[in-house]
């Protein structure tokens, strides 16, 4: 079998820049095909226009204008071939830019599907790994980035087939006038490539001072409040201005290169045509040319002057469509550190039965290994509830993920009703297992969607008497109820906004109408009300008849008292476990924790 | 009073100019100069015509005898031609570079610091993302066009208007013809801006939506996977795609058409020339050579015309953006400097008064009624109440965040509208709920506004709280990298950074808007007897959600309703039959 190919573009730049356009337009063949086509039709007809004019001027133009009676009958006919021409012209062009419009919005959006796909795929500790920001940017300026060198794409080979027709046509005329026509053509390259060699850099610089620009702009309006607070706004402002100067210095710097290079790029071909002027007319004293040929070598560098720009386009956008191209790759490259079990984990009634068993966690940064769990062993009995106790950060998130396989222990083992997590079919995870986290994602979604999770009418989606049943026991169907259209109602930035506790009731609706067997609360109640959140317990008993197994990862003791057994973790290790009266007996350490307030209120009182 | 941005500026062109020029002057500077360059440089665009004219005319088609050197001549002026030109085109490059992005710099600055100065109200009524496209895309949108779209204008017009005065001097009626043939495109021009501009506004709108549906695989990643909704993810990101792709394709067909047509048209015109140029000629009233200079001249006119619709929808987009910065620019300030600098203000510990106090968030109910409370110099006072009853709201005022509707708010008995602002967030400081960090370390942020303060001084302030245990697990202690918006940290770990530098900005005054909300109960226990030693001797107000904040604090404030229900020391209101002592009870019950 062979590997599979990765996105990475090997070899070095030149062979990087070809393999990036190859692969590109290769993925949509009959667009590129078409786009190629229009394209040399729009490089043909261009020389055709000065060809057709050349001639017109020698048989119709000329002798007409000294008294030729039948060359002006042919008029008429000479003025027909002109607009036949421009309409093919004009036909040419409009398929090259349509087709390569086609060509960059197909190509940007496979970029997209790919990155997103691997979004999904892809496990938290890789998610964890990448800020947020950098991911969208992955999927919407990196891929408008490496994508931009498709639009005038099309363009630079229909130039290619213009320079070829257009030496033809003019070395059938006469060599020397095609010698003096043809050498501003390489000029005119060159200097071109010059140009977007040297904006290149300094057109880069801006865009990144434009993105910083924004960066500090976003950071410092997220920080408002806190700059009235401590009243920096002028410090915000002398760091805005500084970076707002170094972009003005750089844009004014693009127009310093564009000043030199404009001017030259523009009057190249112009330079040109007086040189064909002057050669012709030597020519045209010897016999050896026409009038006509020198017109249409001087119209053809007129004509010509806008497209020999496209091979500058093309390699200018080309080192910025390398970097963005680079960018999605190491997403699409990245291989899941997780591999999907196989294993079916049978639905029983009652609550799922787990073990974690010398389980250690340790991740990596840029400051080196951090391990956040060492040999913690747990056992969660079927249908029972635990409470994980412990300081910030003392690894209760992280315990809290392993059991719905959000991460995979470092070392060790969790097992569900004995079988272990890492073997258990993905699908039986998410259908036994439910985890409410501590912040609360919305869709920006209905109600109803934001339950489910489903589409409507999707199979095995919950039905509407399920979604309420699942949010009266997390006790916020009346709050439901009252929004305008009940379960259509719209949630998300764009929708109804719910308080925080609500927002945490409506994740666990989300949770609880799957009925699963393992409920996993992380910090999930900390803006509930304590008798909500009791009610909530006793609810899922009531239901299922022995009820879920529940872990909650919780600071109050109103919560923990609703346990049967408490775990106590300090520094990624299993410190205690017990009744909460037990640990209350024997842990100093939990005793602190559960009682900080009765001793902050002791010791005031004994002041 | 006004609290929203104005969105609804609808000023028409000519106010946006005349205002934006107000704004930033350098737009411009030495405006006549790089005019008459720009003149030299359109007029250097008919060298070629000309000299093709002269060249057929005067030596190709000559009657009579031709001196030998005439073509040299002709050739060599024409080359001195076209140098001129390109160095007047290269200065009046770098003259509206430098001019308008001096200007547009300004322009940046002044609506950052605007938002800045705008209230919380104001702020908070905007979605942020749109607040900073004000001072990013906007005043690019602007830029790029003057760079891309106005240079563009300004060539196609005067180069135009040279084409058509030297067409006019060789032939009138042929010119008047071009013209009448170009005419039908120029009258398409705007409702085809239209359409390219109604295209280029659904590819905005796709790509949003787009965006949004990303982000729920980002932001979202825990739930998708915790959930195994992967599949229904994807397919509505598929769709957004999908629609994002249709969009820019059905943008740029339109935008090939318009284009394509301008192709089409400007090489019609050839034919028209041709034929009516011979026709002309025929009847003496045109050299063969004019009529080519024509065919050159004609050439002139394409760019433009390809050109115009792009050109306008840039200037309209880049009219309208700069319409929504002068919006912000002219936003009231409702929490502003009094007059004449205000009063100053002695540092010592603070004393606040309410009286009478009325608050209303816009269009929503009040949420302070009458409102009056005396805060003493060095008292610690806890607000406790319930969710909505106005707690967060009563910090507001005391740090004027906000301003009283009704009433007002008084530091050592003068009204915080007549103090100036910078006094006023010297002696005040709030420390909000969501404590928020700048990208880069621990310590950075928590010198972050210190005047003054060395990295020496962090290590000590987190002694002080009794955190350096805290600070000792962080992987890189002080200069630990907290990363975008303190992501790197828990939500609790972000608070006490806050603190800590709320603690070094040593105001007399400290509002603390339930500031340790996410730490775990031991923690903030210690926080809390480490504060009472720390701010001895200052006013500390602090809201509460938690009642041990209540037991510590020299009065307790009970807000129900957006009344002040009770206030007194904390055993007093114990011993009274009130909410505080039934708030209370459920307090005790959650916690033992």
């Amino acid at each position: 079998m062979t590997q599979e190919r990765t996105h990475t573009l090997p070899g070095g730049r030149m062979r990087r820049g070809a393999l990036l356009l190859w692969r590109g337009a290769a993925a949509h063949p009959r667009t590129y095909v078409l786009a190629v086509l229009t394209s040399a039709l729009f490089g043909g007809m261009t020389v055709a226009v000065s060809q057709v004019l050349g001639a017109v001027t020698d048989r119709v133009v000329v002798p007409a204008i000294s008294g030729d009676i039948e060359a002006g009958a042919s008029l008429w006919l000479a003025g027909l071939v002109v607009l036949a021409v421009a309409v093919a012209l004009a036909l040419g062009v409009a398929g090259r830019r349509i087709f390569a419009g086609i060509g960059y919005a197909d190509i940007g959006a496979d970029h997209r599907h790919g990155v997103t796909r691997q979004y999904l795929r892809l496990p938290m500790s890789w998610h964890r790994r990448h800020p947020t920001g950098q991911l969208l940017a992955n999927a919407s300026s990196d891929v408008e980035a490496a994508t931009g060198v498709f639009n005038p794409l099309p363009f630079a080979l229909g130039v290619v087939v213009m320079i070829l027709v257009a030496t033809v046509a003019l070395l059938r005329t006469d060599v020397w006038l095609a010698l003096t026509a043809l050498a501003v053509l390489p000029l005119a390259v060159l200097a071109n490539l010059v140009y977007q060699r040297r904006m290149s850099p300094v057109a880069t610089r801006a865009q990144q001072l434009r993105a910083e620009v924004a960066d500090v702009a976003h950071e410092s309006f997220d920080a408002a409040l806190l700059v009235k607070s401590l009243g920096t706004a002028d410090a915000e402002e002398a760091r805005f201005a500084s970076v707002a100067t170094d972009l003005r210095d750089a844009n004014v710097r693009v127009g310093q290169v564009r000043a030199v290079f404009d001017p030259v790029i523009e009057l190249l071909p112009s330079a040109g045509t007086l040189a064909v002027l002057l050669v012709g007319a030597a020519r045209l004293s010897t016999g050896a040319v026409q009038t006509g040929d020198v017109v249409a070598a001087a119209y053809l560098l007129t004509l010509m002057a806008v497209p020999v720009r496209a091979f500058g386009w093309v390699l200018g956008e080309l080192p910025r469509a390398l970097v963005g191209h680079d960018r999605i790759a190491r997403v699409l490259d990245a291989r899941a550190e997780q591999v999907p079990g196989t294993v079916e984990l049978p639905r029983r009634s009652r609550g799922l039965r787990v073990q974690v068993r010398g389980v250690d966690v340790v991740v990596h940064d840029a400051s080196g290994p951090h391990r956040l769990l060492r040999g913690v062993d747990l056992d969660l009995p079927a249908g029972r509830v635990v409470a994980l106790v412990g300081p910030t950060g003392s690894g209760k998130t992280t315990l809290a993920g392993l059991l719905c396989r959000l991460q995979d222990p470092s070392a060790g083992r969790v097992e569900l009703d004995g079988t272990d997590l890492v073997h258990v079919r993905p699908t039986d995870l998410t259908g036994q297992v439910a985890l409410v986290s501590q912040s609360t994602f919305v869709f920006e979604d209905t109600v109803r969607a934001n339950v489910t999770l489903a589409d409507d009418g999707e199979p095995g989606a919950p039905d509407d008497e399920a979604v309420w049943e699942a949010l009266r026991l997390a006790q916020v169907d009346e709050v439901v109820r009252a929004l305008p259209g009940g379960l259509e109602a719209m949630l998300g930035e764009r929708g109804a906004n719910l308080s925080g506790g609500q927002r945490q009731r409506l994740a666990i609706a989300r949770a609880v109408v799957r009925r699963p067997r393992l409920l996993i609360l992380d910090d999930a109640t900390s803006a509930v009300d304590p008798q909500v959140e009791r009610r909530i317990l006793a609810g899922l008993r009531q239901r299922d008849q022995d009820g879920p197994t529940v872990l909650m990862v919780a600071y109050r003791m109103s919560s923990v008292v609703l346990a049967d057994q408490v775990v106590h973790l300090d520094g990624g290790r299993v410190v205690d476990r017990g009744t909460h009266a037990e640990l209350l007996a024997r842990d100093p350490g939990y005793r602190e924790l559960a009682t900080a307030y009765e001793a902050d209120s002791a010791r005031r009182a004994g002041r | 009073m006004s609290v929203r941005l104005d969105a609804q500026d609808r000023r028409g062109a000519l106010l946006v100019l005349r205002r934006g020029l107000q704004v930033s002057p350098e737009l411009v500077q030495g405006g006549v100069v790089t005019l008459l360059l720009a003149v030299a440089a359109a007029a250097g665009r008919v060298v070629v015509p000309l000299a093709v004219q002269q060249t057929v005319d005067t030596v190709i088609l000559a009657t009579g005898a031709v001196p030998g050197d005439r073509l040299g001549l002709l050739v060599g002026a024409a080359a001195v031609g076209l140098v001129v030109t390109g160095v007047c085109t290269a200065l009046v490059n770098v003259r509206l570079f430098r001019s308008s992005e001096a200007g547009l710099a300004r322009l940046r600055v002044t609506a950052f610091r605007r938002v800045h100065d705008l209230s919380a109200l104001t702020q908070g009524t905007e979605r942020r993302g749109s607040l900073v496209s004000r001072v990013t895309t906007d005043v690019d949108t602007i830029s790029q066009f003057v760079q891309w779209g106005g240079i563009q204008l300004l060539v196609s017009v005067l180069q135009l208007l040279a084409a058509t005065v030297l067409m006019a001097v060789w032939s009138w009626q042929l010119t008047v013809l071009v013209w009448v043939a170009f005419l039908p495109l120029l009258l398409v021009v705007r409702p085809a801006q239209r359409r390219v501009s109604a295209a280029y506004a659904r590819v905005r709108l796709a790509m949003g939506a787009m965006l949004g549906a990303i982000s729920e695989a980002v932001v979202g990643a825990e739930t998708v996977r915790a959930y195994g909704v992967a599949g229904r993810t994807q397919r509505r990101i598929d769709a957004s795609i999908r629609h994002t792709r249709d969009a820019q394709v059905g943008a740029q067909t339109r935008v090939a058409t318009v284009f394509s047509a301008g192709v089409l048209v400007a090489n019609a015109v050839l034919a028209v020339v041709v034929v009516a140029g011979t026709l002309l000629g025929v009847a003496g009233s045109l050299t063969a050579g004019r009529l080519l200079g024509f065919l050159f001249l004609v050439q002139l006119f394409t760019g433009p015309v390809q050109m115009a619709t792009e050109i306008l929808n840039e200037l309209q987009n880049a009219l309208a953006g700069w319409r929504r910065v002068l919006g912000v620019i002219d936003t009231e300030v409702d929490v502003a400097d009094p007059e004449h600098g205000g009063r100053a203000s002695v540092r010592g510990a603070a004393r606040v008064d309410l009286e009478g106090v009325e608050f209303a968030y816009p269009d929503g109910p009040t949420v302070l009624h009458d409102v009056s409370l005396h805060v003493p110099a060095t008292s610690r006072v806890a607000v406790v109440g319930a969710t909505g009853s106005g707690k967060t709201t009563m910090a507001k005022l005391v740090a004027r965040l906000v301003d009283p509707a009704r009433g007002r708010v008084l530091l050592d008995g003068v009204d915080l509208r007549d103090l100036s602002l910078a006094t006023l967030r010297e002696r005040v400081v709030l420390v909000p709920q969501e404590g928020f960090l700048f990208d880069g370390t621990v310590a950075e942020n928590v010198l972050y506004g210190a005047r003054g303060g060395a990295v020496a001084d962090v290590a000590a302030v987190f002694a002080e709280l009794g955190l350096a245990d805290w600070l000792a697990s962080m992987p890189d202690g002080l200069q630990t990298q907290v990363g975008q918006r303190g992501e790197r940290l828990s939500a609790g770990e972000r608070q006490l950074v806050s603190l800590a530098r709320a603690h070094l900005a040593g105001a007399d005054l400290l509002v603390l808007d339930e500031a340790t909300s996410a730490v775990d109960p031991a923690t903030e226990v210690r926080i809390a007897v480490a504060l009472e030693e720390l701010t001895a001797g200052r006013t500390t107000l602090t809201i509460a959600h938690r009642l041990s904040t209540a037991e510590a604090a020299d009065l307790v404030v009970v807000v129900a309703d957006g009344r002040v229900v009770q206030v007194g020391p904390h055993h007093e209101l114990l011993a009274q039959d009130g909410p505080y002592a039934a708030m209370h009870d459920a307090w005790l019950a959650q916690t033992r």
